[in-house]
């Protein structure tokens, strides 16, 4: 197949499974369900010691004093880390690449900015005896007042970020004139990943060189990372990941638990396993940064926008910098001639925010695609309607051309399945016994991210194929798309490929985030597998050895791994009878989606950081996947309990590589929604600057009890402008404006208007 | 989570003595202890294992009613046919409690025993004050976190709900708990905090559940459990009610009511003036929420947890209600 050809990437693609575009099963499905794939702290080594964290329990002050009498002499113990015993490390750099500061690294903290901050960690014999024994580490502190959260009157206006605004036209003076005008606030709570395989690793030195068996959503950044504070090169670290327990974002990076370990490891000359508690991972690291946004639109009677104004503020950490971009969806979605966003973040004691599904398009849409509903109703028209009426033919900020932007056709699709039409207009117009039902509707949007990656494909002996890549598969389908690609690019059954990922002394790549992976890996599969291909057809015609080689051919055929010249008027040998004739025992093709002429500084500096990523709008194009939900949802009206009944989504990824697994992925971004928009939040006990419910029985996410029949429907068309072989994001995409939708749909069904999630049944008694 | 030392017991007199031990405690499914023990609450020095004790985990449905073994399995008693029919009430309490796995090993004695989920109580690192855990430590969900605290039957040292739903369903219907010979109503089996919330349940050492024992009576037989809550599984109640209703020869006036609230206070909760507000009365559904407002007397709440005095009533009138429905 060459890239001339390809097809739609909905249901009907692929004209047999195994193809890109066809709806293959997962390949590790199998071995995940038997329980023979085998996780990052599955891995049994001899002389295993187990490191149990020491946290803080203030949020802001300093340690007094630790005292490790106790712990150490408990039953077992090994060793006891504080500030002042372990080994110091270098300040690594962050994921952009920028030179850090040339100051020691401590894992371990003296100044306690959070509660739950690592201060001291317990290494012994077994597990259970290093519990024992961190439950006896006695830390007192000297504790001054902490900043809890935003809503604190310690917490200020914080900082602008510059780089965030967003200015065209005069927003102020048009929103002034306009003649229909909403202004409203919108909050989003912390939230919290929630993987159920939780952070933990398994460090192992042998000299100079470490092993880190680690789950991970990005090997090679990892990798640096660890080689970095260890000062030793990055060729001696290796990073094992081949399954992953979820991520959601939050596996991005190396973080202070790994270094904590990687230096118990390394004092005590034994390989260390930590793995965080429950707890342990709502402060451990950063979930979704808390946000507060104001939206304010002014429009024309016929509900066509003059003017947006959006501010908005997330908290970040009192020493670390998160940026949630709440201007992202706003600044794009529909088409205004005048807008301003503007935002800051606040300084909070909490661990430095993260990245989590759709950081910034998430809660940005939340903002921008209530208040559009919230203008339809001002102004008397559908909420669909409006939507349509603002339809922004080219990207409105930054003056492009969409490379493709199947809103309005997931518009169109979403509503007919729905029955969009036979909505009743008037909230609390529909009912059911004692359940009001309301119908909302909500558009989400995430960009094109793309960087770049490597793979090799080696075909073997036996006519088998291998795939190496050092990208990961922490359920989205890596492994399965990459199958196809391969299998469809060289002309053999996806079964006799196998996809080997997760370890960093593969050929590289870039994070797994930004749902950018797919579109880059595939690339290079592709392009690795073109070139093995031509390798083989060339060494079929060429060589005497061969078969084909009296026919003078200019070209072959290679289909389900058998050779054959194209009028079918040769020999016919499978792969393996081939490279036996030929005297080979295998072919290798190595290919990668740089740009031609890359220095090895350019490569290392791509996989190891995020710098080099291309932005969405590059060149002639801006860059997006693009999906409409349409949601049903049914309020107790004694109870104030809301469930969703029923969502369609049309969605627009582009070409779909396996639309099976994309659809998976759809449905697991809108029942992650409906947590975020009804149940998910960190409750912060206001006196301690603590999350109180950082457990899965408090923390509440979706049970199959609360999700209905999901029904997505694929718009896209194949966009080559994001990916070589045609996709764009999926991921990420359909958790955004899932939470305004069920907030619409909540609004129509008890004229209550909810800005602060999650909808609790307290927010609507 | 430290060392402890295990016993199986191989008879009830055996379980009873060590049980009586300081330090000891009885295990049964494990759902709640083994919970407890890794968030350092629960810090035995010997468990006692008494799953292998036989003959305690029948259920026996008669007409007199029902003699359920302190070993059954919340899975089982919530399935069990005559359970269902007889005691529609407790099937539906038990089948919204937990999660399908942690129902196939829970006991309905340990059911019974389930402490509460406050996360203060849960937190001896981070919250050291509890008097329920430590006696006269202070307690630190006053002030905290309190959306999920109790609003019926606090004290000053604490408001720590009770998070159970069986239990609930049990004191509507006059369940007698069985401490082998002994016998209390189940109502008294659990205590209100008052100055000592460390002392949950009315049982001394060396004492053990044997069986719960549930009068056969016309209000069980139609009755019902309505749990609200946030998510649609594997969630405590915000607020439930457990009724039931017996009516006279017309069909259509009250003889009989239970009412039992879950979800809002210390300890189940039997709301006896709504019962008594609407006996001898029809099924009216503006007298039946009139009434339904008596179950929150004396509430009392702490801010977050308003909302539970809003919402309980309603749950008790709509349950009522449906029940008057299926007349």
């Amino acid at each position: 197949m060459t890239v001339h050809n390809i097809r739609h990437g909905d249901a009907s693609d692929g004209a047999f499974a195994e193809a890109v575009g066809g709806r293959l099963s997962r390949v590790d499905g199998p071995a995940k369900i038997t329980g023979a794939a085998k996780y990052a702290v599955e891995q049994q080594l001899e002389g295993l010691a187990y490191a149990v964290l020491v946290e803080s329990t203030i949020a802001s002050g300093k340690v007094r004093a630790i005292d490790t009498k106790a712990a150490k002499a408990a039953p077992g113990v090994l060793q006891v880390l504080t500030p002042d015993t372990i080994i110091s490390l270098k300040t690594a750099a962050d994921w952009f690449g920028t030179p850090p500061p040339d100051k020691p690294y401590c894992p371990l903290a003296r100044d306690i900015t959070f509660s739950g901050q690592h201060v001291a960690a317990v290494v012994a014999e077994t597990f259970e005896q290093a519990v024992a024994a961190a439950a006896l580490v006695k830390v007192s502190y000297d504790e001054t007042p902490s900043i809890v959260d935003l809503s604190d009157g310690k917490a200020g206006d914080g900082i602008p970020i510059d780089a965030m605004t967003k200015e065209w036209g005069d927003a102020q003076g048009a929103f002034a004139s306009a003649p229909v005008r909403i202004c409203a606030a919108y909050n989003t709570p912390r939230e919290y990943q929630a993987p159920m395989e939780p952070h933990g690793l398994i460090a192992r030195w042998e000299g100079d060189r470490l092993t880190v068996w680690e789950p991970s959503q990005w090997l090679d950044g990892m990798a640096r990372t660890y080689a970095e504070w260890f000062d030793v090169p990055f060729e001696n670290v290796r990073l094992v990941s081949p399954y992953i327990g979820g991520g959601f974002g939050s596996k991005a990076l190396a973080l202070s638990h790994g270094a904590v370990a990687a230096c118990a490891a390394k004092m005590l000359g034994r390989p260390v396993r930590l793995v965080m508690t429950r707890p342990q991972t709502f402060t451990g690291y950063g979930g979704r940064a808390a946000t507060r946004q104001t939206v304010t639109i002014g429009a024309d009677a016929q509900g066509n926008i003059q003017s947006i104004v959006h501010r908005g503020v997330n908290e970040t950490s009192i020493d670390g910098m998160w940026v949630e971009p709440l201007g992202s969806v706003t600044s794009i979605m529909y088409a205004t001639p005048n807008f301003s966003s503007k935002q800051n973040v606040v300084r909070v004691n909490s661990v430095v925010p993260g990245a989590m599904r759709a950081p910034g398009e998430n809660p940005s849409a939340f903002g921008i695609e209530s208040a559009i509903d919230e203008l339809a109703y001002e102004v008397g028209i559908d909420p669909l309607e409006i939507r349509l009426r603002n339809y922004a033919e080219q990207d409105p900020h930054a003056k492009k051309a969409w490379s493709t932007r199947q809103l309005r056709e997931a518009f169109a699709a979403g509503a007919e399945r729905f029955g969009w039409s036979r909505r009743s207009p008037e909230p609390r117009s529909m009912r059911d016994g004692n359940q009001l039902i309301g119908w909302g509707v909500a558009a989400g949007t995430y960009p094109v991210r793309r960087a770049y990656g490597e793979a090799i494909v080696r075909i073997l002996a036996d006519g088998s194929v291998e795939v190496e890549s050092s990208s990961i598969d922490m359920g989205q389908g890596t492994y399965t798309i990459l199958a196809q690609t391969a299998a469809e690019t060289l002309g053999v059954p996806a079964d006799d490929v196998v996809v080997k990922l997760g370890d960093s002394r593969f050929p590289r790549a870039g994070v797994t985030g930004g749902s950018r992976l797919a579109g880059v890996m595939t690339g290079a599969v592709y392009k690795a597998a073109t070139s093995a291909l031509d390798q083989l057809v060339g060494l079929a015609i060429s060589d005497p050895r061969s078969p084909f080689h009296t026919l003078q051919a200019n070209t072959l055929v290679v289909a389900n791994g058998r050779i054959a010249s194209p009028r079918g008027d040769g020999p016919d040998v499978s792969i393996a009878e081939l490279l036996k004739s030929v005297g080979r025992d295998h072919i290798e093709a190595t290919g990668d989606t740089m740009p031609e002429n890359s220095t090895p500084e350019e490569r290392y500096k791509n996989y190891t950081t995020i710098a080099m990523a291309l932005p969405h709008t590059e060149g002639d194009y801006s860059r997006h996947s693009w999906c409409a939900h349409f949601i049903e949802v049914r309020v107790d009206e004694d109870f104030g309990t809301v469930r969703v009944s029923r969502v369609v989504s049309a969605l627009d990824s582009g070409r779909l590589y396996n639309p099976k697994l994309a659809e998976s992925q759809w449905k697991g971004g809108i029942i992650m929604g409906i947590g975020q928009a009804l149940l998910e939040e960190g409750i912060v006990d206001r006196r301690h600057g603590r999350i109180v419910n950082n457990n899965l029985a408090d923390y509440l996410v979706p049970t199959n009890a609360d999700i209905p029949d999901i029904e997505v429907i694929s718009v896209g068309i194949p966009d080559l402008h994001s990916s070589v072989l045609g996709g764009k994001g999926v991921g990420e995409l359909a958790i955004v404006g899932v939470a305004p939708a069920i907030a619409n749909a909540v609004f129509h069904a008890t004229g209550k208007r909810v800005r602060d999630l999650p909808i609790t049944l307290e927010k609507l008694i | 989570m430290r060392d402890f030392s295990y016993l199986r017991a191989n008879s009830l007199d055996a379980a009873r003595q060590a049980a009586a031990l300081p330090g000891a405690m009885l295990l049964a499914g494990g759902t709640t202890l083994i919970d407890l023990a890794k968030c350092g609450v629960a810090e035995p020095d010997s468990l006692v294992d008494i799953t292998h004790l036989t003959g305690l985990n029948s259920i026996d449905v008669n007409e007199r009613g029902a003699t359920i073994g302190a070993l059954a399995r919340m899975g089982h008693v919530a399935d069990h046919a005559d359970i269902k029919s007889r005691f529609p009430a407790i099937s539906e309490a038990l089948w919204q409690a937990a999660s399908a796995q942690i129902r196939n090993m829970a006991t309905i004695g340990g059911n019974l025993m389930q402490r509460t989920r406050c996360p203060y109580f849960r937190d001896p690192m981070n919250f050291p004050a509890c008097n329920k855990r430590e006696p006269g430590s202070g307690c630190s969900a006053m002030g905290g976190v309190t959306r999920g605290h109790a609003v019926l039957g606090t004290s000053d040292a604490c408001i720590a709900m009770y998070p159970g739903d069986l239990a609930v369903a049990l004191v509507a219907f006059d369940a007698i708990v069985h401490l082998g010979e002994r016998q209390i109503p189940v109502d008294d089996f659990f205590l209100l905090p008052g100055t000592t919330p460390d002392k949950e349940h009315a049982i001394e050492p060396g004492e053990m559940i044997t069986a719960i024992e549930i009068p056969g009576t016309a209000a069980a037989r139609r009755s019902t459990y309505l749990k609200i809550r946030d998510r649609q599984s594997y969630e405590f109640a915000a607020a439930s009610a457990a009724v039931g209703i017996e009516f006279e020869a017309d069909g259509r006036t009250i003889r009989d009511l239970r009412v039992a609230l879950g979800g809002v206070a210390t300890k189940p909760w039997r709301a006896r003036a709504v019962e008594d507000a609407l006996k001898g009365k029809g099924l009216e559904p503006d007298a039946v929420r009139a009434a339904s407002l008596l179950a929150i007397q004396g509430a009392v709440d702490h801010g977050a947890n308003h909302y539970k005095i809003e919402l309980a009533p309603r749950v008790v009138a709509r349950a009522i209600l449906r029940l008057g429905e299926t007349a």
